[in-house]
């Protein structure tokens, strides 16, 4: 009996001291690992999944476009091309890629990646008119950003 | 007298500590969103001066045509097609099916169809020998192409399910060659140089000619 009570004496709480070091580590690898929205993006984004996914390698080289409906319904319901916060043309395409293209290094410069974000319901008529021009401003490594397929479906 | 108060607990209460630091964090996961740099990647052919169209020149026997119309039915090798999970297996059959391989080199790489054929692995060769060369399909993989025609009013849906297939069948092709599944081809890191070679030696010779044809501008 006597050597359990002697047990018993000793602090029985548990120190909690290094749980907010350990919270805060939490913190700081999801501070650096996320990135924050730059743009907002005003058309709607339901994207396709797909499963056969590739990485890009140099974030530096890839810029964004959105292509889908208006979310602001008075704007119709045709949908719109949208390049870092406003709506852009076709024709504006090639004008806005060499904007991005005057960002970067010179030597990379035909190395420029355009990620396309683009609706479900979206017609091939607008995303093949996009292509031409891309492929007009020497801008020929284009990706469709897709979320991955779930295995089970 | 100072001293005395020294004797009580000289520790500042961090228990609280971890509640602000847990305040802080899930605001950060609500409001912040990985930033996804993945999908499926296209090269564009090159902008060419005169508006002929580059499957004219080709043999009609090296381009595997895949129309969708705009009710997002399929029309694949002139036959409708209801089951788009099909493509897979007939692309694969059509790249790897060296009808007639041409030994002059070309590309980049300057590889020619025999040369690709010698380094397939043997499993892939017996595959070939038992079930493909027809002299119907592809003379080879440097030849084929697979031409994606889309009508201006399918949906993008159906066109990124196609284009994964494609990706699929390419990848399964790549990945076999150098002893790999699909998805370990796809997830090798090109800035490694063991696995760049890899990825080199599997793509070498076998182009991935995805070309996405002028569509149409009236329904079909």
């Amino acid at each position: 009996m006597s050597k359990f009570k002697k047990k018993s004496q000793s602090s029985q709480d548990i120190p909690t001291a290094a749980l907010p070091d350990i919270i805060f580590m939490l913190l700081f690898f999801f501070m650096v690992t996320t990135v924050l929205r730059e743009t907002e993006v005003k058309v709607e984004q339901k994207i396709p999944r797909a499963e056969q996914l590739v990485k890009l390698e140099k974030k530096k080289l890839v810029t964004y476009l959105y292509v889908g409906k208006p979310k602001d319904k008075s704007m119709g319901t045709e949908s719109l091309i949208q390049a870092n916060d406003a709506f852009i043309g076709i024709d504006g395409i090639i004008n806005w890629i060499n904007q991005e293209k005057s960002n970067l290094n010179e030597a990379e410069r035909d190395q420029i990646t355009v990620s396309m974000k683009v609706d479900n319901e979206t017609k091939m008529g607008i995303i093949v008119d996009i292509q031409t021009e891309l492929r007009d401003a020497n801008a020929r490594k284009i990706m469709y950003a897709t979320p991955q397929k779930s295995e089970d479906n | 007298m100072a001293r005395s108060k020294n004797k009580g607990s000289q520790e500042v209460n961090a228990g609280s500590m971890a509640d602000i630091a847990f305040l802080l964090l899930i605001f950060f996961l609500v409001t912040t969103q990985i930033a996804t740099n993945k999908g499926l990647t296209l090269l564009l052919p090159p902008k060419n001066e005169d508006d002929e169209p580059l499957e004219i020149k080709q043999n009609q026997k090296n381009v595997f045509k895949i129309q969708i119309n705009s009710a997002d039915r399929l029309l694949v090798e002139d036959e409708p097609m209801e089951d788009v999970g099909m493509i897979r297996d007939m692309v694969y059959d059509f790249v790897l099916n060296f009808g007639n391989p041409s030994s002059t080199k070309k590309g980049s790489d300057n590889v020619s169809d025999q040369d690709v054929y010698n380094t397939l692995p043997a499993s892939m060769k017996s595959y070939i020998s038992r079930n493909l060369g027809s002299d119907e399909s592809s003379d080879g993989p440097g030849a084929a192409i697979v031409s994606l025609k889309a009508d201006r009013g399918s949906s993008y849906e159906i066109f990124i399910q196609i284009l994964d297939e494609l990706n699929a069948a390419y990848n399964r092709i790549y990945g076999e060659r150098v002893g790999l599944t699909d998805e370990e081809f796809r997830k090798l890191n090109r800035n490694d140089p063991k696995e760049k070679e890899l990825y080199d030696r599997a793509r070498s010779g076998i182009p991935k000619a995805i070309s996405i044809a002028e569509p149409s501008s009236q329904g079909g």
